[in-house]
């Protein structure tokens, strides 16, 4: 679909943008309030389906907005910050100590609507996350995973092809937890067992074999469940991005790695066998080395780019921009194909990268895909082909002023 | 009382689960206020307990008397032994009237990062326990967590030659929880554990 320019349509046509998403409402914040949220003392917003624009100043807090949404789903959001980090900062106060912050939103859904709550939790001395949900308080951050998946894009990822392996495993697991929740307890799960046997294999006395022998046996059977899970997403991205559009670049994705390699060609239980028995002869080893020889800890996640062959990794910083883009955009297709459900995008400082053929076309591919998205820049020329397609939002000294329709242009 | 007695009694106070230096001091005010009707009692109750309760040779579990009360009840069914992390869990499962076997408490659960390895916990005990008495059935009653499961797993192992029936709890849906509102990992492990009606 083409691009709906305010100028040449009157606000009636608006509606002609819901019409052109897939079947089925998207999920979508219609309100979010912040309180004593990173540089905002006090902010609400009230905003509809369409994609929002925050244009400001560096420094403006359009970034913390973004952060404040990322908070509605599991996790440490996009700055993976502490709890008491996202505090308003005051001269003189401990963090964590202060007032605490809040971020409430109300979340449309399909089937109607929720009121969720989260923050610090102000009554405890201890630093703890709170997560209301309807009014009810939430046993955990993972019933957020329930209502709505967001996934980011920010300045901060730009590094990722040519970063650590353990910055692209994580990025990579936030795009399974989207499509398996479980995936995030599962990690986590397998993290905790590889660090108590390390310490155990540390120890000064002989560790006891039949709990290494359980530890393995855990990290064996969480580990190759963690591989078949980064498999699975794999699998469906690389399915999406073969029918995308042809704009971006195609990314082909894979995960590298012995456990995963192993799925290639065995069955999975056959796969924990072998994990187990690598861990279990590897001990000596790991217990100079420190961590674990095998499992699916050491993979990487690879992105060629498909069109040139080349690694993503070797692609200039523009074509890598691409790239990112083109997964991230596969993974909320991907998301409203397979669990029927749209996910908010987040997108800070990422259209100023793009040229204007490539920039047109995320707007086109944002508008078809019906998600929510958010997008954040320091010029409002460069959204203008969005024009009444999008809402507009003016963010300057953490104050949030909607800019009146039309004037974007 | 002198302000350093005060003092003591806040930070006494605030090291007991739950309490914060804020809650201690409105608690100490409180008791103080009702010194007669609480406080000396308390002080008391404190003295005794300290003096009295002992952890049973048997299963673990606090009484004044040892082998425990529950241990030394005949009603109750000596070919089951449920095992626990913490007293607290015992006392859960007393509440629950569900349970009429007898208790094994470990003393917490296998943690490598936190030093509780094998030898910290009544584990040798409960094996020894566990091939003699007459037991048929042994319950692992460990929380779901990554710990306590890896502390079952080891434990049933370490049950494995003596030829008893070893089980765990089920985990899925809580008594009058809504599907919707669960998360997906225990949903799921409900959905494995379903049973025929």
């Amino acid at each position: 679909m083409s691009i709906v320019r305010s100028s040449a349509r009157s606000a009636d046509d608006l509606t002609l943008v819901p019409r052109a998403h897939p079947r089925g409402a998207a999920t979508c914040v219609a309100r979010i309030s912040l309180t004593e949220f990173r540089c905002y003392r006090s902010a609400v917003l009230d905003i509809d389906p369409r994609p929002v624009v925050l244009t400001g100043p560096n420094g403006a807090g359009k970034t913390n907005l973004l952060e404040a949404i990322s908070m509605l789903a599991p996790g440490r959001g996009l700055r993976r910050a502490r709890l008491d980090e996202l505090d308003r900062w005051m001269p003189g106060q401990t963090p964590g100590r202060g007032p605490a912050w809040a971020v409430a939103a109300r979340i449309l859904v399909p089937a109607g609507s929720h009121d969720v709550g989260t923050g610090r939790d102000p009554t405890d001395e201890t630093v703890r996350r709170v997560v209301r949900i309807d009014g009810r308080a939430a046993r955990g951050q993972t019933a957020l995973a329930g209502l709505l998946t967001v996934l980011w894009l920010t300045p901060a990822m730009d590094r990722l092809f040519n970063d650590r392996a353990g910055e692209r495993r994580r990025f990579l697991d936030r795009l399974v937890y989207g499509l398996d929740p479980e995936h995030a307890e599962r990690v986590s799960a397998y993290d905790h067992a590889l660090r108590e046997r390390a310490h155990l294999l540390r120890a000064e006395r002989a560790p006891d074999p039949a709990w290494l022998d359980v530890l393995e046996a855990k990290m064996a059977e969480g580990g190759v469940a963690i591989a078949a899970a980064r498999r699975i997403l794999v699998q469906r991205l690389n399915a999406v991005m073969e029918d995308g559009p042809g704009i971006f670049p195609r990314a082909r994705l894979g995960v590298s790695g012995a456990t995963d390699e192993w799925l290639d060609t065995m069955p999975a239980l056959a796969a924990e066998e072998k994990l187990a028995a690598a861990l279990g002869t590897s001990r000596g080893h790991d217990r100079e080395a420190g961590g674990a020889l095998h499992g699916p800890h050491r993979a990487d996640l690879s992105v060629v780019h498909a069109g040139k062959g080349l690694p993503a990794r070797e692609a200039s910083t523009g074509e890598q921009k691409a790239l990112l883009v083109a997964i991230v955009l596969a993974q909320a297709a991907m998301l409203s194909q397979v669990r029927g459900r749209t996910p908010i995008l987040l997108l800070d400082e990422v259209a100023a990268h793009l040229d204007a053929r490539r920039r047109e076309a995320l707007f086109d591919v944002l508008l078809a895909l019906g998600a929510q998205c958010w997008l954040a820049g320091t010029d409002e020329a460069t959204f203008a082909e969005l024009g009444s397609a999008a809402q507009f939002v003016r963010v300057r000294d953490a104050m949030l002023a909607p800019a009146p329709e039309g004037t974007s242009r | 009382m002198t302000p350093t007695h005060l003092e003591r009694l806040i930070q006494l106070l605030a090291k007991l689960p739950g309490l914060g230096p804020r809650s201690a001091r409105r608690a100490a005010l409180h008791l103080l206020r009702k010194r007669e009707s609480l406080m000396q009692p308390l002080a008391a109750a404190l003295t005794e307990a300290a003096d009295k309760v002992r952890g049973c040779s048997v299963c673990g579990n606090l009484d004044t008397v040892d082998p425990c009360g529950l241990c030394q009840d005949s009603r109750r069914d000596g070919t089951i032994l449920c095992v626990v992390e913490e007293v607290a869990d015992l006392w859960a499962l007393e509440r629950t009237g569900a349970f009429k076997g007898r208790y094994h408490v470990l003393g917490g659960v296998l943690s490598a990062l936190d030093g509780v390895g094998p030898d910290q916990l009544a584990i040798d005990p409960l094996v020894a326990r566990a091939g003699t008495d007459g037991v048929k059935e042994v319950i692992l009653a460990m929380g779901a967590t990554v710990d306590g499961q890896t502390t079952a797993h080891y434990i049933a192992d370490r049950l494995g030659q003596l030829g008893l029936s070893v089980t765990r709890l089920a985990h899925g849906v809580p008594v009058g929880g809504e599907l919707d509102y669960l998360d997906d990992g225990t949903l799921a492990a409900a959905l494995r554990a379903r049973r025929p009606l």
